[in-house]
Formats: C-alpha cells, sequence, structure tokens
C-alpha cells in the first residue's frame, strides 16, 4: 500500500506541472501590457519596468514559463498589489475557511448521498425510491446561489435560527460551536448538488452490483439479506462511488465561490471574486493554482481509498 | 426502404420521449418559457430598463407591475422575460461552441489515434484536473468581466466532456467494418470522418448537449450573479438573481422570481435530457436494471399434491415451471420438470445452454432473480419439506446449510473485496454459533480438505491471487462447511481448463463418498457426466427429454438429442467446441414449435411429431424418454439402410 501511494505521489508531479502551465498560459493571454495588469492601472513607468524585469515578461514564453515555475517553487506568488501583501499569505489564509467549508459540505454529501442511493437502490420504485429521486431531481436543478439566498430567508431572517453570513460571530464568537451555527447554512448548501450526483451513482451501482454473481452467492450462504445489502452490496458499491466523491469534490470546491460569496464566508473563492472585479492578476493566478492542486489532492485521497478498498487495484 | 425505416425511428422515438411523463413536463415547461422568452419584444410589457424611483420594489400583483418591481423600480415581469432572452442565447451559444470544438477534438482524436490523440487528451486531462468554475474563473479574470467572456469561459470549461465523450464513440468506430470498407472503396479520410463516422456519433453529441446545456445556464447565471457576467444595463437571470440579493430582507421577490425561473428551466432541460438519454441510449435507462430480490417469486395458479417420489428422496421437483416476464409477454424457461435425487445419488443434468438446466437449479432454492423470474408451477420437495410453501427464514436456514451451492466461474462468484478466509468464515458462522478463532479454524481444515496447499496462508488471499483451479476449490470448501446432504453445483468445471477440470472432478466424487451427500451436477458436457454421476437427466428447451442410469444412457441413447450430445463429446471435458457440430441450436426460450421441440433438428423427424405434446413416456424401470420414435438399433439400422 506504501508502494502505491509513493507511486501515485509522483504521478501527480506531471499533473501538477500541467496545472501551472494552463494557468500560466492563460494568464498570457492577458490583453494589453501583462506588467499594467499586475500592477494595476495606477502603477508607476518605474514599477512597471521593474517587474518585467522580475518576471522576464520581455523574453520569450518558455523562459518566462520556467522563471515563474522556479519563483513558485520557492514559494514566491508574487505580491497582491490591491492588498499590498504576498499573494501566498492571503490565499492559504483563505484556504483554510475553504477547506473547512468544503471539507464539510463533501463529508455531509457523501453521507447522504450513499445513504440516499443504497436505500433507494434497496427499495426500488418504491416510495423512498421516489422522494430519494424527487429530491435529487430538485438538487441538480437548484442554483445552489439560489438554495442559498432562500436558506437565508427562511432560517436567517424569518425563523432567525442560525446566522446568515460570516464564519464566526463579531462580537463573542470565534468557537467551534460558533463556527459550526455558521456553517451549518452555507455547508449543507454546498452539498446538494453533490449528495445529488453521489445518490444517483449509488444508486446505479447498487442496483448494477445486485446483480452480481458474488451477491447470489452471498445469498446462497444463507446470509440475512441486511448483510448482503449493506455488507457484500454496498461494499462492492463504494468502490463504484468512491472516484465520483473525489470528482465531486472539484464540484465542491468550485461551488464555494458562489456560496463564500451569498455567505460572506472568508474563503478563497470570495477572495476570487473580490479579486477578479480588482483585476488582481497574482491574486486570482495564486488562488486558482493552490484550490486546483488541492483538487489533485482530493483525487488522490479518493484513489487510495479506493485501493485500500478493492485490493484489485493496489498494484 | 431505409429512409421509411428512418422516418419510422423517429416517429417511434419521439413517441417513447413523450411516453415518458416527466420528460413530457419538460418538454411543456421549456417549450412554454422558450416561447414567452421568444415574443417577449412583441408582448405589451414595459421597458426592461426604465427605472422609476416612486415605484420602488413594489410586490408582485401591484397595479400595472405583475410581477412587482425591483430597487430602481424596473418592471421585474418584463426584465425577467429579457433576461430569460439574453440566459437562454448565452447558454444555448455556449453549448454550441462546446459541441462544435469539443466533438471536433473528440473526432481527429478518435480517428487519428497515435501521438496525435494522447497529445490531445493528455491537453483535455489537464484541463479537467481544475475544478470546473475555477477555469472560468481564471479566464473571466484574464478577459475581464461581461457576458460575451463568461460565455467563452464556460463554452471552454465544458469542451472536456464533448471531447472525452465523442473520443469514445468514434474510437469504436473507427474499428467498424464498414469504416474499413470506406476506406477500401478510396474514400479520403475526411471524407470517411464526415460523411461515416459523424453521422453516427451524433446521437452522443445530442446526448452530450443535453446534459451539459442545463449546466451552462447555470453556470452563466452563476457568474453574472457574481457579476462577473452580464453587466448593466444588460441584465440575464444570474444578474437579476444578483440584484435581488442586496434587498433580499425587505423585498425578497426581486431574488426569489428569477431564481424561480432558472430553477424550472435547468429543471424542464434535465427532465427532457433525462428522457433524451432514454430513447437513443436505452441501455442507460434507469429501469432496465431491475433489483433481484432475495428469493424467487411464487406464483403458482394451485399448489400441486405432493408427488409419491417426495417421501424417500432428497430432492424431489414435480411439474416445475419457471417463467419470465419481458414486458407483457410470460416466457417459460422450463415447463413441468419432474426429477428426484435419492440419497448419496448424484444426478446429472446435461443440455445445451439455454436449454433450461440452470433455471432448473437456482428456481430450487429460490435463486432465480425476481424480477424477472418467477416460479409459476408445480412444487419442490427436499427431504420432504415443501420449499415453494416455506418462509424466507427457512429457505436462509437451509441455504449453505443443508442445501449448498457450487457455481460456474469462480472468479465472478466469489466476491472481489474479501479475503477467501473472511468469506469461509462468514459461510461456516452464517450456520454454525461459532466464535470466529473457531471458524477460522475450522475454514483451515476446509481448505485442506480439498486440497489446497499452505491453507492458514491462503485465508489471507483475495481471489483474485488465486489460480481458476484454487477458486473452485475454495468454492467446493464453503458448499462443504456446514455439511451439506445436498450439493447444487452448475457447471462447476466449465470454465477450468481441462486437466483442472479432472482434478475438480475427482475432488468432487471423492469428497461426495466420504462425505456421504447427493449432488444435482448441471452441465452440458456429458464427458464430465460419465465420471461422476449415477443417473442422468437430459434437458432440452425447458423439459426433460430423457432419463435413466448414466451407463445405460450413454451405452444406448434413446432420444436423439441425446445420442447427438454423447456423440459430440470424444474426450473427457472437450466438450465446448463439439457441441456446435449438432447443426442449428435449441429454439430460443418461449418458442418452441408445437410437438416435439427438438423435430427441426432431429433426423428422424416425421409429420407425427409435429401434431401435439409428446409425453415422457417409461422405456422400462428406470429409464424414460420423450420422443415418438425412440432410438435403438434395430431402427437405426433402417433408416440408415
Ligand atoms: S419425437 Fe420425433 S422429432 Fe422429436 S426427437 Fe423423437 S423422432 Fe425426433
Amino acid at each position: 500500500m506504501a508502494a502505491y501511494i509513493l507511486k501515485r505521489l509522483l504521478a501527480l508531479v506531471p499533473v501538477l506541472l500541467g496545472l501551472t502551465l494552463i494557468v500560466f498560459l492563460i494568464m498570457a493571454a492577458i490583453p494589453g501590457d501583462p506588467a499594467t495588469a499586475i500592477l494595476g492601472s495606477y502603477a508607476t513607468p518605474e514599477n512597471v519596468e521593474r517587474l518585467n524585469q522580475q518576471l522576464g515578461l520581455n523574453r520569450p514564453l518558455p523562459e518566462q514559463y520556467l522563471l515563474w515555475l522556479g519563483n513558485l517553487l520557492e514559494g514566491d506568488f508574487g505580491r497582491s498589489y490591491s492588498l499590498n501583501r504576498p499573494v501566498l499569505d492571503e490565499v492559504l489564509e483563505r484556504f483554510s475557511a475553504t477547506l473547512i467549508l468544503a471539507g464539510s459540505a463533501l463529508i455531509l454529501a457523501s453521507i447522504f448521498g450513499l445513504l440516499a442511493g443504497i436505500v433507494s437502490a434497496v427499495r426500488q420504485f418504491g416510495w423512498t425510491d421516489r422522494i430519494v429521486t424527487f429530491f435529487v431531481l430538485i438538487g441538480l436543478s437548484t442554483p445552489s446561489f439560489f438554495l442559498g439566498l432562500l436558506l437565508i430567508l427562511v432560517f436567517a431572517v424569518n425563523l432567525g435560527l442560525l446566522p446568515a453570513s460570516g464564519m464566526y460571530a463579531i462580537y463573542g464568537g470565534g468557537d467551534l460551536p460558533d463556527l459550526l451555527r455558521h456553517l451549518l447554512l452555507p455547508a449543507v448548501t454546498l452539498a446538494v448538488v453533490a449528495t445529488g450526483v453521489i445518490a444517483r451513482l449509488t444508486r446505479t451501482a447498487m442496483l448494477e452490483v445486485l446483480r452480481q454473481d458474488y451477491i447470489r452467492t452471498a445469498r446462497a450462504k444463507g446470509l440475512s439479506e441486511r448483510r448482503v445489502v449493506y455488507l457484500h452490496a454496498a461494499k462492492a458499491a463504494l468502490v463504484a462511488v468512491v472516484p465520483v466523491i473525489g470528482i465531486q469534490a472539484g464540484f465542491v470546491l468550485g461551488g464555494a465561490v458562489y456560496i463564500e460569496t451569498v455567505f460572506q464566508w472568508p474563503g478563497i473563492g470570495a477572495m476570487l471574486v473580490k479579486a477578479i472585479s480588482t483585476r488582481d492578476i497574482l491574486l486570482v493566478q495564486g488562488g486558482v493554482l493552490v484550490v486546483a492542486a488541492s483538487y489533485v489532492l482530493f483525487n488522490l485521497a479518493a484513489d487510495v481509498a479506493q485501493s485500500s478498498l478493492d485490493p484489485r487495484l493496489r498494484r | 426502404m431505409s429512409s421509411s425505416a428512418a422516418s419510422q425511428g423517429r416517429v417511434s422515438a419521439l413517441g417513447l420521449l413523450l411516453n415518458n411523463r416527466l420528460a413530457t413536463a419538460g418538454l411543456v415547461v421549456l417549450v412554454t418559457i422558450l416561447l414567452l422568452a421568444l415574443i417577449a419584444p412583441l408582448l405589451p410589457l414595459l421597458d426592461p430598463n426604465a427605472t422609476s424611483p416612486a415605484n420602488r420594489l413594489l410586490p408582485p400583483l401591484s397595479d400595472g407591475h405583475l410581477l412587482g418591481t425591483d430597487a430602481l423600480g424596473r418592471d421585474l415581469l418584463s426584465r425577467l422575460l429579457h433576461g430569460a432572452r439574453v440566459s437562454i442565447a448565452v447558454g444555448v451559444s455556449a453549448t454550441l461552441i462546446a459541441a462544435f470544438f469539443g466533438s471536433l477534438i473528440g473526432l481527429l482524436s478518435g480517428y487519428a489515434r497515435g501521438w496525435a490523440d494522447s497529445l490531445m487528451m493528455r491537453g483535455i486531462d489537464m484541463l479537467m484536473a481544475f475544478p470546473y468554475i475555477l477555469l472560468a474563473l481564471a479566464i473571466v479574470a484574464v478577459l475581464g468581466p461581461g457576458l460575451i467572456n463568461a460565455l467563452y469561459a464556460i463554452a471552454l470549461i465544458n469542451i472536456p466532456f464533448f471531447a472525452r465523450n465523442i473520443r469514445g464513440v468514434t474510437l469504436g468506430l473507427a474499428r467498424r467494418e464498414f469504416i474499413d470498407a470506406a476506406r477500401l472503396s478510396g474514400k479520403s479520410r475526411a471524407a470517411i470522418l464526415f460523411t461515416e463516422i459523424l453521422p453516427n456519433v451524433l446521437p452522443i453529441i445530442v446526448i452530450t448537449m443535453s446534459t451539459t446545456i442545463g449546466w451552462m445556464i447555470l453556470e452563466t447565471a452563476g457568474l453574472s450573479f457574481l457579476g462577473l457576467g452580464a453587466q448593466p444595463p444588460q441584465a440575464d437571470l444570474g444578474s437579476m438573481l444578483g440584484d435581488g440579493r442586496s434587498v433580499l430582507f425587505n423585498a425578497p421577490h426581486v431574488a426569489i422570481i428569477p431564481g424561480v425561473l432558472i430553477f424550472l428551466l435547468v429543471m424542464s432541460i434535465n427532465l427532457l435530457g433525462d428522457g433524451i438519454r432514454d430513447v437513443l441510449d436505452p441501455r442507460l435507462k434507469s429501469g432496465a436494471l431491475a433489483r433481484p430480490m432475495a428469493r424467487t417469486a411464487v406464483e403458482r395458479e394451485s399448489v400441486p399434491e405432493k408427488p409419491a417420489t417426495a417421501k424417500d428422496a432428497v430432492l424431489s421437483l414435480s411439474g416445475l415451471r419457471t417463467a419470465f416476464g419481458l414486458g407483457q409477454r410470460q416466457i417459460e424457461a422450463i415447463s413441468g420438470i419432474d426429477l428426484h435425487i435419492g440419497r448419496q445419488e448424484c444426478l446429472g443434468l446435461v443440455g445445451e445452454s439455454g436449454s433450461g438446466k440452470s433455471i432448473t437449479a437456482m428456481s430450487i432454492m429460490g435463486l432465480v432473480p425476481t424480477p424477472p423470474g418467477r416460479i409459476v408451477g408445480g412444487s419442490i420437495y427436499f427431504q420432504g419439506e415443501d420449499l415453494l410453501e416455506a418462509n424466507d427464514r427457512r429457505i436462509r436456514e437451509l441455504r449453505g446449510g443443508p442445501v449448498s451451492h457450487v457455481f460456474q466461474d469462480p472468479l465472478t462468484t466469489l466476491h472481489p473485496l474479501f479475503t477467501v478466509g473472511d468469506q469461509l468464515v462468514e459461510a461456516i458462522r452464517a450456520h454454525q454459533p461459532l466464535r470466529r478463532p473457531q471458524a477460522e479454524k475450522k475454514a483451515e481444515e476446509l481448505l485442506e480438505l480439498v486440497r489446497i496447499p499452505n491453507p492458514r496462508r491462503r485465508l489471507q488471499a483475495y481471489p483474485h491471487e488465486l489460480s481458476g483451479g484454487m477458486r473452485q476449490r475454495v468454492c467446493i470448501a464453503m458448499a462443504l462447511a456446514n455439511d451439506a446432504e445436498l450439493i447444487i453445483a452448475d457447471e462447476p468445471t466449465t470454465a477450468l481448463d481441462v486437466t483442472v477440470q479432472a482434478q475438480i472432478l475427482m475432488l468432487m466424487n471423492k469428497l461426495r463418498h466420504e462425505k456421504e451427500t447427493s449432488i444435482l451436477f448441471i452441465t452440458h458436457d456429458f464427458g464430465v457426466i460419465s465420471a461422476l454421476s449415477d443417473r442422468v437427466a437430459v434437458m432440452y428447451a425447458g423439459q426433460i427429454v430423457e432419463s435413466g442410469p448414466t451407463k445405460e444412457v450413454l451405452e444406448s441413447p434413446a432420444h436423439p438429442y441425446t445420442r447427438k450430445l454423447i456423440d459430440c463429446v470424444p474426450v473427457l471435458g472437450q466438450g465446448d467446441r463439439q457441441l456446435d457440430a449438432i447443426e442449428g441450436g435449441p429454439p430460443a426460450t418461449g418458442e418452441r414449435p408445437p410437438g416435439c421441440a427438438f423435430a427441426p433438428r432431429c433426423a428422424f423427424a416425421r409429420d407425427a411429431c409435429k401434431r401435439g405434446e409428446i409425453a415422457l413416456q417409461p422405456l422400462d424401470a428406470e429409464r424414460e424418454v420423450r420422443c415418438l420414435f425412440p432410438l435403438d438399433v434395430k431402427r437405426e439400422a433402417l433408416v440408415h439402410a
């Protein structure tokens, strides 16, 4: 297993390089003078000149890329002109908030998605199945940012049960219960779509697995139906669903952009939106890179989880 | 002819779509929204951008403003319809752009193969390594906020979905014969790509469009909501929702109205998309995969009397009929099977695949999947106990206990994710009140019994780590775990190679005498039968056509079909290929001709054979045959003369 993980980690290197290349190419497509774009429109000619030197912006693209990559590896993501602080500091600070939000959403989505999918497969064509299918359909069609607004209206405005925005109360908050209270609405909102996708796939996977020969064997052994469904079938279905959970991590991380804006969660998504409107290119670049890299790691985790479930994949 | 067939296909596809109630609802909602959006400029609406500070935030149903007004006093109904126009136009354009470029990449990549393919696919993989919307944000960041830029960004991030799907299909198509034929006929590569492959890929493009367009509308609305898409005074549904957010607390309708419309739009597209997918790609249809129940359903019209053989026989089937429901039709896979197995007896049940022998075997313990299968008649007695009347708990006690199974392919019948040891221990503990260490000990003994070297270590192995023969030994060990009185072995040696087959047969024969178990042995191979079974029953088209002591049947078969089966087997265990030597095949299930089912393939068939049902008639005390003109040496000489 350790060898397998090591192999997968090594395989990450080209993927991460590819990520940087794509981000670099997108940024290279900036219309007009890149140095001005990076420094903002009030930059002095001297500053522009200095940045051109520093980033090698006058040199050919491949050279620029290597220079830029070298800087990244040294932890130098540049300086955000709008915040006047190093990009990496800001990005990492924001990212921890995003990780809390996206992580809890993913956990919620996995738990409820798997449960709903399994139950709905077991009760195929029954009422539970129909209700689950109905909610999945609704969940997949509701824009998360709209759902967020609705939840704020109901739970924060009308019922006054939960806070509508932020990560901690401004006065007297800061502890874990306070965090959880603030987390509940955005995490649920963010989890809805992923829950739907996971539930749908789990249902299909369960139905597929329940037709396999080894399920017939399990029944022929005289096992209880509960054991057949919730151990033999569910474990096999999980193998098929785990990579999907990994992929959903990407949608959850991306969806955080909306949810953080709606709930004013101090995460990287809200930061990106602000950075785009202030045209703080380096901040956008750093944020995108860090989130994309974390997505790659989520997928790796899903791979490892999958192969720890399925011995046939450990090679 | 082909064009009429095609148009017919189209009509029925639309019919199928309309049959799906949800898809129809989706279609109706979608068409309504599209129509309203389309004719919005013709409707007597107020100017969507005319502000009127006096009429700020009017609630819905106000005078002159059906849906109320927003924070600047603009009419929401008018803005809604105009906004929908923009949102739909952007979503459709983005879909078309993504479909065009994505499909092009997929087609070229799948058709070119080689380095060009891998280069393009690596690029696509890289794009997919990003969280979906993040890439769009990066692009918008570079191009600057704005509706057109958002459109480009959304289109671009959806290209990989098309490229991947289309490439997969193209790869498959490029290998097909009609492509080779086109190539040989001198068509250029481009011509083949666009005249031969593209038309076949089109349904997949449509399916992918129907799945992505909802997403694209959602995501463009999302970008506008964030203020990165439509810029004022231009408005789409997303930016209206964004506007509504700032007055959420005192005038929630300003946000709710555009939100609901986005929801309706996306949901109707999703419903319709699901419907389209079901029609174009029926394999994916959600209902196609029905979940098999724990036990075969029993739906007998009448409960037959207990047959006389049921008393002393270990197993006794009489008049057993199992059917499959295919749509409205019900097809009988076995019709009226009578069998009995005595103590310590091994009965071989022989027949080609599709003869119903496995269905017969799986019916006994209710292992025929329901749906679609169910037992519609007859009775099954195990040691005098009526199995079709037994409750589920009793059946569970019997399964894997007194009655155990060995199946055909041990690679698929053992659970791939549990160790052999876990599976054995589980089988033991399902029927014996043992603690885990004791059960493990017992499992080890079982592996030793079936001659698996190094049993203790083998317990830790997963099925895929063992050879085919070893796996089948494990299955046999499992069948012996609880001292079964009857083992139902369904082609247990078919998936194995010949030498291993012989070993497994010897092992089973030896264990059967040691353990004094009865066996129902299902096979298509007479060679295998002779090695093991005392008596044999031959099945054809869901019926038993001959039965008797193995030796006698082998030496002088009475049914022409039995004769053919025996002739096909020169060497032990090599029956598989040889069986094709009987020209023709068994009739498709449910299409049994009147009279003798074997008549179309029988060299001795006469008119009488094709007239009414032919009964199973005794030849002597121990043999029965279902043939009007049973073979004997004399008659064969007559025919050949
Ligand atoms: S009944 Fe007639 S057709 Fe059928 S097997 Fe006998 S001889 Fe052949």
